[in-house]
């Protein structure tokens, strides 16, 4: 097998207590309540991953994503199924979760190591690289128990990245820590997939997945509802946040009732010159009438979010029917290259996506000057 | 998931699987695949139960000494008993007790107790109870020392042709209390009231055994009368203790210090038959510890539903 991860068919049923009765007495006097409900968190997943891809698991809150994971780690079993992962594995899920607070942070280095599955002349060599990451060198003898929490995160990530497996798998743990502590790990991430490491990357957010992932898997109620290309997940995302959008009252816009049809640009071209100002009409069709906040993003091919305009800034009415929407960008301060255009319109809160369009238009910026990069930052220099 | 695989391009990479149930065979290997973290789950624990204590490790003997001090009090002094050497006696079966009683209390609880660990790391589960039960063994080893001190100290030669006998008893008594500790690490997930009702269970299970008082002076004939003597045996610890007696006590029939009197502290039996009950016992325990690991398989499936 060349896959380095290999899921087949695998499925996960929890049980659900609706009333608890953990004691004897309970289980008793109530052998009728108690009853269980079994969800169904994973159904049938199948996928692999190989060697230096990057995979991004994209779902909501409840989709099972993070039970998939937890099934990859091994940490859950499957119900049915199999999955096959080949080489040493670590896992950023809940980092210090195998500390013994009593223990020095030189003892619970170990421990913990061993814990991931490497061995103790393997911790060994690269403890010192540990200390040095986690930068708490004075502190390493002292009890976890007398650690700050940053201590504490610091210590379990250094355990975690610095053992060199072969597999990495990431856990919403990018949300958590200072924006320093975030650069440092995706700046890890990154020096892993340089070495061909294999990394499954759980989260949320649409931008890790863009900027990270090779490609991405879609989980929606526990099935599998896109795999594949990152743009093409993303899309399917997006699509499917927009379904099951919880309903925020009576009068609100249910999905479905807005969608973005196409987008047009006056001149028929999307060909840009930079600095240039450019025009295009988005055409929405509405099956009511229903006010909104209009979204513009623009992303590089990379993945990159070059800009998000703000929803409260451009409130939209829309009419039943197809609406135009004129969109003026009066100056691009774009260099060189190719962005897509990603549109969308909120409800008039901002808190629920009533329509979403994936790469309607992609702009092609000429630049003529001798700058290079994303913008042009037009700086003028004087001499005083 | 193993050591093997970081030597990084020497040999063949490990491949770990993952599904519903892990068959036996794989579950014995992976055990043995983590000895190392086993090994240190046990240092920790060690390091913990007495940390922050000013008499540390001297605890693991001032307690059973204690123990041993209340029990000499009551039963030779107060009810004068009458055995001789009674401290030799209750030591050498109070020895195998402390170790089942130390390694069952502890990993009843144990995997409700590291829930956090359980829910958020890749490990076999089953480490944990064994953990317990290797930290009880080390306070044990501790405990042996001073029995060794005991018979320096009293004079008292043990048997040395049972004493080769003793590293099967001792593999009979590991591998029975670490499947009582597995088979009850994983039921009090389910039934939180486990806990307590060991505590209880245990006591009783104290006096069934013959720690405290002899067999074959107290309660053999009455077992034999009735025909009980086999089911007396049925527990496992009465043949372990009773071995460790015999080996340490070293006396089947002594003269009691109060009438002068024989008094028949052991059974009679031959080096042969201890052999034979005492293979025969690890037999049995072997057998019961795989069916611990199975049983335990069947219930860790819905750990993560139930802590």
């Amino acid at each position: 097998m060349d896959h380095v991860i290999e899921v087949s068919d695998v499925s996960k049923t929890f049980k659900i207590h609706h009333e608890r009765h953990q004691s004897v007495k309970d289980r008793v006097l109530h052998p009728r309540s108690g009853r269980t409900e079994l969800f169904q968190a994973l159904d049938h997943i199948s996928f692999t991953v190989d060697a230096g891809e990057t995979v991004g698991i994209l779902g909501h809150n409840g989709s099972g994503k993070s039970t998939l994971l937890k099934c990859v780690c091994g940490v859950l079993q499957p119900t049915s199924g199999v999955i096959r992962q080949r080489g040493s594995l670590a896992a950023l899920l809940e980092l210090g979760a195998g500390f013994q607070v009593e223990l020095s942070g030189r003892d619970n280095v170990y421990l913990y190591g061993t814990m991931l599955g490497f061995s103790r002349k393997y911790i060994d060599r690269i403890f010192d690289d540990i200390v040095a990451f986690s930068e708490i060198e004075h502190f390493i003898d002292t009890q976890v128990k007398f650690y700050s929490s940053g201590m504490y995160v610091r210590l379990a990530f250094a355990v975690a990245v610095n053992v060199d497996p072969d597999v990495l798998v990431v856990d919403e743990v990018l949300a958590v820590g200072d924006e320093r502590f975030q650069a440092k790990c995706i700046d890890r991430i990154k020096g892993f997939q340089e070495d061909g490491k294999a990394i499954l990357l759980v989260t949320h957010s649409a931008e890790q997945v863009r900027t990270l992932a090779s490609r991405a898997i879609v989980l929606e109620s526990g099935k599998m509802i896109a795999h594949g290309d990152v743009g093409d997940s993303l899309k399917i995302f997006r699509d499917h946040l927009l379904g099951t959008a919880p309903a925020t009252g009576s009068t609100a816009t249910s999905a479905g009732e807005v969608h973005v049809d196409s987008v047009t640009s006056p001149s028929g071209t999307f060909d840009v010159r930079a600095g240039a100002g450019f025009h295009f009409d988005v055409h929405v069709s509405a099956t009511r009438a229903v006010s909104g906040l209009f979204v513009l993003e623009l992303h590089t091919r990379d993945g990159v979010l070059v800009s998000r305009s703000d929803p409260q800034a451009n409130p939209v009415d829309l009419r039943a029917g197809v609406t135009s929407i004129g969109v003026d960008l009066p100056h691009l301060p774009l260099l060189d290259g190719i962005f897509d255009v990603n549109v969308g319109i909120y409800d008039p809160r901002g808190s629920n996506i009533l329509a979403w369009a994936e790469k309607v238009a992609t702009l092609q910026v000429t630049y003529g000057g001798r700058e290079s990069g994303l913008v042009d930052l037009a700086p003028s220099v004087h001499q005083n | 998931m193993s050591e093997e695989s970081l030597s990084l391009g020497a040999g063949a990479t490990s491949v770990r699987v993952v599904s519903a149930r892990v068959g036996l065979p794989t579950r014995l290997a992976n055990l043995w695949r983590r000895r190392e973290l086993l090994r240190n789950l046990i240092s920790s624990d060690v390091q913990i139960k007495y940390k922050g204590s000013a008499l540390g490790l001297l605890w693991s003997m001032l307690a059973p000494a204690f123990t041993l001090g209340i029990y000499y009090l009551v039963f030779s002094v107060f009810l004068k008993n009458g055995y001789p050497n009674y401290v030799i006696f209750l030591f050498s079966g109070l020895i195998v007790w402390n170790l089942f009683q130390n390694a069952v209390n502890v990993s009843t609880s144990i995997i409700v107790d590291r829930a956090g660990l359980v829910k958020k790391v890749s490990f076999p589960r089953e480490i944990l109870p064994l953990a317990s039960v290797g930290a009880a063994v080390v306070f044990w080893l501790i405990q042996m020392v001073v029995l060794v001190l005991f018979l320096v100290i009293f004079h008292h030669a043990p048997d040395w042709g049972m004493l080769l006998l003793l590293p099967v008893t001792f593999a009979a008594l590991y591998l029975f209390t670490a499947a009582v500790a597995i088979v009850m690490s994983a039921l009090t997930v389910y039934l939180r009231d486990i806990k307590h009702l060991m505590e209880v269970l245990l006591q009783l299970w104290f006096w069934l055994s013959p720690v405290v008082y002899s067999y074959s002076n107290s309660i053999a004939p009455a077992l034999h009368r009735h025909g009980l003597a086999a089911i007396y045996f049925i527990n496992p610890m009465s043949l372990i203790v009773l071995t460790f007696q015999r080996t340490f006590y070293n006396a089947t029939t002594v003269t009691s210090t109060l009438s002068g009197q024989p008094l028949h502290m052991l059974p009679t039996w031959s080096v042969g038959t201890f052999v034979a009950l005492n293979v025969g016992l690890l037999i049995v325990a072997a057998v019961v510890f795989l069916l611990a690991l199975v049983v335990f398989g069947r219930l860790e499936g819905n750990f993560e539903s139930e802590l």
